[in-house]
């Protein structure tokens, strides 16, 4: 049986997916990964093949490491993003790229704004989600954050969710 | 008050104080006067051979305010340009990496060897008979290039000290990060390429600084211990060394696991026993004491004044540069031993990300350490000092002390008080 998603409902669940993160609602932001789930922010000077078992990226989380940065985050001590930052993640260019038996690829254009201490700074670039049903509802598998920008200048950190 | 007073450093042998003014991290003419007696007169990182694998291998960045190009010759010889075209000015290589026997200005077309020589030009007939056989024309190499056990630095002072002088009691541990591996060692593909609103001399506090993990980076602690299996018992402990010129290094244990060759249980028991392995050709090939501190002693090692290679739950190698007194751009990249095992060389990039780099778990915190320290020298004026008084006067400096920052402030006022205008009270 083929993956069944339409563009509408992949554009849904992205911009939904941004919502949570704006709202700091990082549960429920948490629960659209699937238990296998893998993030990661390859650095800027690497090619998009690149793999994080042999380069350097900026993030490459596993789910395990996803749910303690959601709980870092929660933490007043997480001092970067206390108090919170505001953020709007602007995502566009949704397409879904290819269907397979049990997976979807989804891609997109995003650029974040995150605003703290009388400073705004801009990440842009491109979403890559591996999108699956495991248990019927939509889940990401693998969501990969493409910075189209030189390096983190100004920005320094990623201390927010892309 | 007793004791030194430069214009910027004081120390109070009474009182048991080091207080360094807060306009050393805010006065443009101070990071003006930085540039002039620092970065133009000291060794500076450049890079690792590594990069350079191959003869006709290149690189290009930025040292100290500089466009350097980094090159191999064909007969594997490193050399270092300065990457601005000898007619008109354009860099001529505008790739960050590669591999080329020659470079071609893109302007008027000049070609130069890795070599540095002018090769060719266009309308060559209408120059003097031996302009290009001169030398005139071609690439101006860096004053000073040389290298220590694969990292290599450049000086541009023509007339400054040999790189082992410069880093002298440095070297043995620049010579240790080599040992890792009988293979050798390699920066790993990627840079972190970052930026942090705030004087650079406050990352290299930072990065030397044994005294603010607990507060600074206590969400990271509590994900180590949340982790089952993801520290053992073993308590910080350790020295901070001055190594003079103004190097320093903390040399301490640690609870996180190190691939070279800490174990911690999360790793599960097949990777306790090739750690067993690991630590066993580090003894034969090394000997037990030199095996013991590459296997269990964390170092953040400081060389003069802004490369940082911290050897801890992995290794990074750091360097940074001011372009205002509140604004830095920092360079990082992961060393690692060549040939590293498929699960070592992954179970260190996942400890690397765990604490370091803009998308960690500590270092986004260190960052807005220091933007908010550079927030509140605006209060300079009623606020004057900062204070690096911890453990001052011990025999033995802790590595919690802040004996390491003191050897870093003590060379910094030393060479600035050698620029016009700075060798007068704040």
């Amino acid at each position: 049986m083929t993956f069944r998603l339409t563009r509408d409902e992949a554009e849904e669940f992205v911009f939904a997916e941004a919502e949570f993160l704006d709202d700091w609602d990082l549960e429920a932001w948490l629960d659209l990964f699937a238990d296998d789930a893998v993030y990661n922010v390859p650095s800027t000077d690497l090619d998009k093949s690149a793999k994080a078992a042999d380069n350097l990226f900026y993030i490459a989380d596993d789910r395990t490491r996803l749910e303690e940065r959601v709980t870092r985050l929660k933490k007043k001590t997480a001092h970067a993003e206390f108090p919170r930052s505001k953020t709007r993640h602007l995502v566009s260019n949704v397409r879904i790229r290819k269907i397979d038996d049990e997976s979807a690829t989804v891609t997109a254009a995003f650029a974040t704004f995150r605003s703290k201490d009388g400073v705004t700074d801009t990440y842009i670039g491109s979403t890559r989600y591996k999108l699956v049903r495991p248990n019927g509802a939509l889940k990401i598998a693998e969501k990969w954050c493409f910075l189209d920008m030189e390096g983190l200048r100004p920005q320094g950190r990623i201390s927010i969710l892309l | 008050m007793s004791g030194t007073n430069g214009a910027y450093v004081r120390i109070d042998e009474d009182l048991k104080t080091f207080k360094v003014s807060r306009r050393a991290f805010v006065d443009p003419a101070v990071t003006d006067a930085e540039y002039r007696e620092i970065f133009d007169k000291c060794w500076l990182y450049l890079g690792h051979e590594s990069e350079l694998d191959q003869p006709n291998d290149f690189l290009t960045r930025t040292v100290a305010r500089r466009n350097i190009l980094f090159a191999r010759q064909a007969d594997g010889e490193f050399r270092a340009y300065l990457n601005t075209c000898p007619h008109r000015g354009a860099s001529v290589c505008r790739e960050r990496s590669g591999s080329a026997k020659s470079f071609q200005c893109m302007y008027h077309g000049w070609v130069f060897g890795n070599d540095g020589r002018l090769k060719h030009l266009p309308g060559e007939d209408s120059y003097g008979e031996n302009f290009r056989e001169s030398g005139g024309g071609d690439l101006t190499p860096v004053p000073k290039l040389d290298n220590c056990a694969g990292f290599w630095f450049v000086c541009f002072d023509p007339d400054g000290p040999s790189l082992d002088d410069y880093l002298g009691a440095a070297m043995p541990y620049i010579e240790l990060l080599s040992l890792h591996s009988k293979h050798g060692m390699e920066i790993v593909g990627g840079t972190q390429e970052y930026a942090i609103r705030s004087n650079w001399k406050l990352l290299t506090e930072n990065s030397v600084d044994g005294y603010h993990a607990e507060s600074t980076h206590a969400t990271y602690l509590d994900y180590l211990m949340n982790v089952s299996g993801g520290l053992i018992k073993q308590p910080l402990v350790g020295r901070a060394f001055d190594l003079g010129n103004g190097h320093a290094v903390l040399e301490y244990k640690a609870p996180w696991g190190r691939t070279i060759a800490q174990w911690i249980p999360m790793w599960g028991e097949e990777v306790k026993a090739q750690l067993e392995d690991v630590k066993a050709e580090l003894v034969e090939r090394l000997g037990p004491d030199k095996a013991d501190r590459i296997a269990h002693y964390n170092r953040n090692l400081l060389i003069f004044p802004n490369l940082i290679v911290n050897d801890i739950m992995a290794i990074t190698v750091r360097t940074y540069y001011p372009d205002a007194p509140d604004f830095m751009n920092v360079n990082a990249w992961a060393l690692a031993p060549r040939r590293e095992v498929d699960w070592a060389r992954q179970y260190r990039l996942y400890n690397f990300l765990e604490f370091l780099g803009p998308g960690g778990f500590a270092t986004p915190d260190d960052v807005e350490a220091m933007e908010k320290c550079q927030m509140g020298y605006r209060n300079l004026k009623e606020a004057r000092w900062n204070d690096i008084s911890k453990g001052i006067g011990k025999a033995e400096p802790s590595f919690d002390d802040e004996a390491q920052m003191r050897a870093f402030w003590t060379e910094w006022q030393s060479r600035i008080s050698r620029a016009d205008g700075f060798g007068l009270a704040a």
